[in-house]
């Protein structure tokens, strides 16, 4: 029981939270516009990391610098660009699809492609084996062994 | 056909290999972002003077129009590379005579008096960006940053990190290539 518990706790204390009760804008619309934007940017100090769940000082400022653009009217994308104009592509989780990013998007699937194909021709290539034919005699070898072997 | 099909699996290891050979050996640092205001002109901000600080405040039509090189140096007391950058910048203006400014990022105005007054202050002009959002505009993330920008207000360089050791020699060829 106690090792079940201190298993619950454990998952429990899982979820990180970092928006602090003093950015959280008054409108609920506009904040949860806020938090969706916060989860597909990049936080640049902790790299791998959206500024949604980053606790660094650069990710607080980031959270109020798209909630002040949000109150000031600006649509989802102008915020992302108006991100981008500053820090680059890089601050963004999606990259955008242009031709610096072909080869990063396409990799995937051309390497799957690639995989497939080779995959395809291995198996068509080889003719299916006629089957051996047997006699008369040897089916009735074959049946009798088979009897004898139950 | 059969023969060339063979070697593919091993040339496309070669290839990955030797992209990932290159990843590794090159020395290239892969969390640099590459900062998009290369080129660009200086960002708007405006910022007031520290208070406790002789030097004026720092705004965008400052380094604009400066009409010469001028060498933007983002620095914070709390920050301790910035010591050590202090006097590597202020030898370089010294010698070199480009114009210094600085933003003081995310600080409180008593500590950066106190700062400045114990290292000196080459600093022709120094805005307080207490709240850190004119870092923002310039894309920084950290101090120090120094940015240089030429004589017509467009941003050429970005060094991140302290002004030291190869940071400097790569600050001092961009400095030399304008």
């Amino acid at each position: 029981m106690k090792r079940f518990l201190t298993l619950v706790m454990l998952i429990l204390a899982v979820p990180v939270w970092a928006v602090e009760p003093d950015e959280v804008l008054d409108d609920p619309v506009l904040e949860e516009r806020a938090r969706i934007i916060s989860a597909d940017v990049r936080c640049v100090v902790c790299q791998n990391e959206p500024i949604d769940t980053s606790h660094a000082g650069v990710a607080r400022d980031l959270r109020l610098l798209i909630r002040e653009r949000l109150v000031a009217g600006d649509t989802d994308q102008e915020v992302f660009d108006y991100l981008v104009a500053r820090y680059g592509d890089y601050v963004l989780f999606r990259p955008p699809f242009k031709p610096s990013t072909y080869a990063l998007w396409i990799a995937p699937f051309a390497l799957i492609g690639i995989g497939g194909i080779s995959v395809g021709y291995v198996l068509m290539r080889k003719p299916k084996r006629k089957a051996l034919e047997l006699s008369a005699a040897d089916e009735a070898e074959i049946d009798r062994l088979l009897k004898d072997d139950k | 056909m059969r023969r060339t099909l063979a070697f593919l699996p091993i040339m496309i290891a070669a290839v990955l290999g030797g992209f990932l050979y290159w990843g590794l050996a090159s020395g290239r640092d892969p969390s640099l972002i590459p900062s998009v205001l290369i080129s660009q002109p200086v960002p708007a901000f405006e910022l007031p003077a520290i208070e406790g600080v002789d030097s004026p405040g720092l705004s965008q039509a400052d380094v604009q129009n400066a009409g010469e090189i001028t060498v933007v140096n983002v620095f914070a007391s709390w920050c301790v590379p910035c010591r050590a950058e202090h006097k590597v910048l202020t030898r370089m203006q010294a010698d070199q005579g480009f114009k210094l400014v600085g933003i003081n990022y995310k600080d409180k105005p008593a500590n950066a008096a106190k700062w400045l007054d114990e290292l000196g202050n080459p600093y022709a002009a120094i805005g307080s960006d207490e709240s850190g959002r004119s870092g923002l505009e310039w894309g920084i993330s950290g101090v120090p940053e120094t940015f240089i920008v030429d004589a017509g207000g467009v941003i050429r360089h970005r060094e991140v990190g302290p002004v030291i050791g190869d940071g400097q020699r790569r600050f001092q060829e961009a400095l030399d290539a304008l």
